[in-house]
């Protein structure tokens, strides 16, 4: 989109493409207009509270944590989050290791759970400086880690999408699940903060 | 559907290909000739360079994930060594080390 709204310039040749497609599904009636805006405004609305519910079940009961390392997808499935097409794979932050995401292709995202991606994490600053100095762009996110923790980044190449369990933080015993959730952030389950108790 | 059956276990020492075709690659440059351990296997999946040519993709790929160590990447890493990159990565793109 043209965030300068107030000046006419011509589509880009990706826009132009994606008008052209999406028209041409409405005319040969394979979409609606309809169809095409409720998707549209369904993906715009999610956000991160999918993945936070997923990690506050996961701190609260173990039996449901081992399911999602093992398979993320059938265990959120168990949540009643169906994940059409996406192979979840959750990583645990650990006291010994510390896990972050990254995409160095494109911008692969779980965005069933966790919404939109941010624009940083399509930047090519993020991308090319995740695998390469991780600890310097933690640091910049404000998350300093001693060296004895390991820093294990996943670059989701292929067919895989990742979500960061964060380490439960101290001071939270006996809190509700939704309670627990609102603490767990976007960046949290990207692997470039941690939660923490206001 | 025809699939390459899996050669390559957990725990496995691989070489990347050092290979540069043209295409759809989902194989990062700053892997490519670098020396990795299998970390598990994902599935079977489509090659994502044949799809890209409207082929079927098959024969499907066995995909895993190899965790890299840094310094192997980067030489001038600044990390301490268990620092790792883990990467998806399709088999016919992995050799024995």
């Amino acid at each position: 989109m043209n965030e300068d709204r107030g000046t006419y310039r011509p589509l880009s040749y990706f826009q132009l493409m994606e008008v052209s497609l999406r028209e041409l599904l409405v005319e040969k009636g394979v979409l609606t207009d309809a169809e095409v805006d409720a998707a549209v405004e369904d993906m715009r609305r999610r956000g991160p509270e999918r993945g936070a519910r997923v990690v506050a079940r996961a701190w609260t009961d173990p039996a449901f944590k081992a399911r999602l390392l093992a398979d993320g997808t059938r265990a959120c499935e168990e949540l009643g989050f169906d994940l059409p097409a996406l192979r979840l794979v959750v990583v645990e932050n650990t006291p010994e290791v510390h896990n972050a995401i990254v995409c160095t292709l494109c911008s692969c995202y779980p965005r069933m759970l966790l919404g939109l991606p941010p624009d940083w994490y399509k930047s090519r600053e993020y991308r090319a400086r995740m695998v390469r100095e991780p600890r310097a762009v933690l640091a910049e996110f404000g998350l300093v880690l001693p060296e004895t923790v390991r820093i294990r980044v996943h670059d989701s190449t292929a067919d895989m999408r990742y979500m960061v369990l964060p380490m439960r933080p101290a001071g939270t015993e006996g809190w509700s699940e939704e309670r627990l959730a609102s603490i767990v952030t976007r960046d949290a389950m990207i692997g470039v903060a941690v939660p923490k108790v206001a | 559907m025809s699939e390459a059956t899996p050669i390559f276990r957990p725990g496995d020492r691989v070489r990347v290909r050092a290979a540069y075709p043209l295409g759809h690659v989902r194989t990062p440059f700053y892997v490519r000739g670098r020396t990795g351990e299998i970390e598990r296997l994902c599935g079977v999946f489509a090659n994502p360079e044949e799809l890209a040519q409207m082929r079927s993709g098959e024969p499907k790929q066995p995909l895993y994930r190899v965790r890299f160590r840094q310094t192997e990447l980067w030489p001038d890493y600044r990390g301490p060594a268990h620092d790792v990159v883990e990467v998806e990565l399709y088999q016919h793109w992995l050799e024995p080390a």
